[in-house]
């Protein structure tokens, strides 16, 4: 068993810290004070090739997989959540289009998500539903005609990551199908009847751009259903438990980056003529934190390695969810503690960590839902229904 | 254009620099980095390749674990790489290297070398004079500007009072600084496929030379001592308003007839 990162990972690594001490760190507070999208960030972050990270060279990718992918998700997160979140939201449905779409699909839309020429969301969760991926209202009826046809979508989603945006972008929107299954769309920006409502204020996140969507009859050709009708939840499936995995890195990297404001904020905060990490109680939390930070990247990277091997990886991306967003929500709230009132002020880095941290412990599936898919998995239970 | 851009891994001066008893620096305690300069150097490379075509090789003398360091600089986009490495060179001083990379470009085809004004290690400054000198190439130093066209370079060349503007034929060795342009990121595709570009090794015999002519034991220099920097003194941090900030830091810096 080898726990090196290669030389290549080392140098990703490297140049993504770098990238984003130099790019993302004095330059994203003001998009979070007014919840703006930080467009020139998310430019540079597709010319460094970010966002190809984990796809196939022929699909505009650059072959890194999940493990590259989960250390360059890590290495933003420790510097700023709502980055690290457009980039994972961004990678769902290209996720979707790697594993089922088309050769045409994914010349059309895969190639320019891996370039970061167009930005990708997925439309999953409803206002009605959102961990309960199979309770989806939104419809899709096919209208048959000489030149192939076309789909028409009915409904809306809330909660969508990446619509919104200043970028020309695409959705990946999944609706009920006559068959009463599931089945996944392409709806390009500026499709008719597609609309994107007004984005969402959230406590977390708050860079990146969530919004509501609209379909109201909207019309997209025949060619834009990805794999088959009726495959749809076990696409979106795939993107989530894939998007697990992103989100044990980016908890990892939040957790890191409040570990290490703490340490530095507390070796130089002296109270009664010492620096408050001499005292125990914060000395040993800090010492947990920084256990528990290296069990949920390593249970990141183990659900990564198996995910790039093509073996089963559900329950342990499950885990890595699980372990690593509990820890980012601890490391938020002690980074913030030992701040003391300068943690609450928003001009300290650390405090909007707690708002970022929380948004993981929901989205990608609650703890609830880890804890309840991991009594399943692991043969514990058959659920509490 | 063919560019050959010289570049020196370098200790990782964010890192923990560690001194052999010899006082040499000790290159095994710290990762090793492109030096800085030569980045400037690399940068300058790419841009007139990509604007006129052509390819960027990189040449550079060090231990036989430098490939790792070089790739960076080849995701950047440079062609490929030429590492000089031998036991023998351990200790060189700037006399042996300069010798010993001469004999490489000799060995190597190219229109134009690029230099890094000094490495942020020894920091000597005068490796690149001294192979333009061997190899009897025109030698035009701290170019703030490279403008290459019919077989000709033209170089503003920072002076203490703006530009001189110098003119030579090529081949000729020009010496990069920090304005010719920050030197991009390697880009995440570039570091993945760097795999597959060639890094060439050569041996000391390989260029014709032998281990009584370079390395430690004909240093023209010697080393008779190092010492860490000392201590920062604690930092001062204001936190003022900026107009009360500003008062307070030139009365600082005026009290210390500093300005």
């Amino acid at each position: 068993m080898d726990f090196a990162l290669t030389s290549e990972q080392e140098l990703l690594r490297s140049t993504v810290r770098t990238f984003a001490e130099r790019e993302i760190a004095p330059r994203i507070g003001a998009y979070i004070e007014t919840d703006a999208f930080p467009e020139p960030i998310v430019r540079g972050l597709a010319d460094l090739g970010v966002f190809g990270l984990p796809f196939r060279a022929a699909d505009g990718g650059s072959d890194g997989g999940m493990v590259a992918f989960a250390i360059a998700l890590e290495e933003i997160a420790c510097v700023d959540v709502s980055v690290a979140a457009i980039v994972f939201a961004h990678s769902s449905p290209a996720t979707i289009l790697a594993a089922y779409g088309s050769d045409e699909q994914r010349r059309r839309w895969l190639v320019p998500l891996a370039e970061g020429s167009l930005i990708g969301a997925i439309g999953l969760t409803e206002p009605s539903g959102g961990s309960d991926a199979a309770a989806v209202r939104t419809t899709a009826r096919a209208e048959p005609a000489d030149d192939g046809g076309s789909w028409v979508l009915n409904g809306g989603k809330t909660f969508i990551t990446n619509t919104g945006t200043p970028l020309p972008g695409i959705a990946v929107i999944v609706a009920r199908v006559p068959s009463g299954g599931l089945a996944a769309f392409v709806v390009p920006d500026g499709t008719p009847g597609y609309r994107v409502g007004r984005p969402l204020h959230k406590i977390g996140w708050r860079a990146a751009t969530t919004c509501e969507v609209f379909l109201d009859d909207c019309r997209v050709p025949a060619g834009h259903l990805v794999g088959r009708e009726g495959d749809g939840l076990r696409q979106a499936l795939t993107a989530i438990t894939f998007g697990r995995v992103c989100v044990g890195a980016i908890a990892t990297g939040l957790a890191r980056g409040a570990w290490e404001q703490a340490v530095a904020y507390g070796r130089a905060r002296r109270t009664f003529g010492r620096p408050v990490t001499d005292r125990q109680s914060i000395a040993f939390g800090l010492a947990e934190l920084a256990t528990r930070i290296d069990a949920g990247r390593l249970l990141t990277w183990r659900a990564a390695a198996l995910a790039d091997r093509g073996a089963p990886f559900r329950a342990e991306a499950s885990m890595a969810k699980l372990f690593a967003t509990r820890t980012a929500v601890d490391a938020a709230e002690t980074a913030i503690q030992v701040h003391g009132a300068y943690g609450v002020s928003r001009e300290y880095p650390v405090a909007k960590m707690l708002g970022d941290a929380k948004v993981l412990q929901i989205i990608e599936g609650t703890s609830e839902i880890q804890l309840l898919l991991l009594a399943r998995l692991l043969g514990i239970s058959d659920g509490d229904e | 254009m063919r560019i050959v851009v010289l570049m020196k891994p370098v200790p990782d001066t964010t890192g923990q620099e560690r001194l052999l008893p010899d006082g040499r620096v000790d290159r095994a305690a710290s990762a090793a980095v492109v030096n800085a300069n030569d980045e400037y150097a690399i940068e300058a490379a790419l841009k007139l390749t990509e604007a006129a075509g052509g390819e960027v090789t990189l040449l550079a003398m060090a231990p036989a674990n430098a490939p790792e360091t070089m790739r960076k600089a080849l995701a950047m986009g440079a062609t490929r790489g030429v590492l000089v490495t031998d036991p023998a060179l351990e200790g060189s001083c700037t006399l042996s290297t300069t010798r010993v990379l001469a004999a490489a470009l000799r060995g190597l085809e190219y229109d134009l070398i690029l230099a890094g004004a000094d490495t942020s290690d020894g920091g000597g400054g005068i490796v690149a004079a001294g192979i333009a000198t061997l190899l009897g190439l025109p030698y035009l130093s701290y170019a703030a500007k490279v403008e290459p066209a019919d077989g000709r370079v033209r170089v503003h060349r920072i002076s203490p009072t703006g530009y001189d503007i110098l003119d030579a034929p090529l081949p000729a060795l020009v010496v990069a600084t920090q304005a010719l342009g920050e030197p991009r990121y390697p880009s995440l595709k570039g570091i993945m496929a760097a795999r597959s570009r060639e890094i060439a090794t050569r041996s000391l015999s390989d260029l014709g030379l032998d281990g009584s002519q370079v390395g430690g034991a004909v240093a023209t220099t010697r080393l008779t001592g190092s010492r860490a920097p000392a201590a920062r003194e604690a930092t001062v941090v204001v936190r003022e308003a900026p107009a009360e900030a500003a008062r307070w830091v030139v009365d600082f810096l005026a009290a210390r007839r500093i300005i």
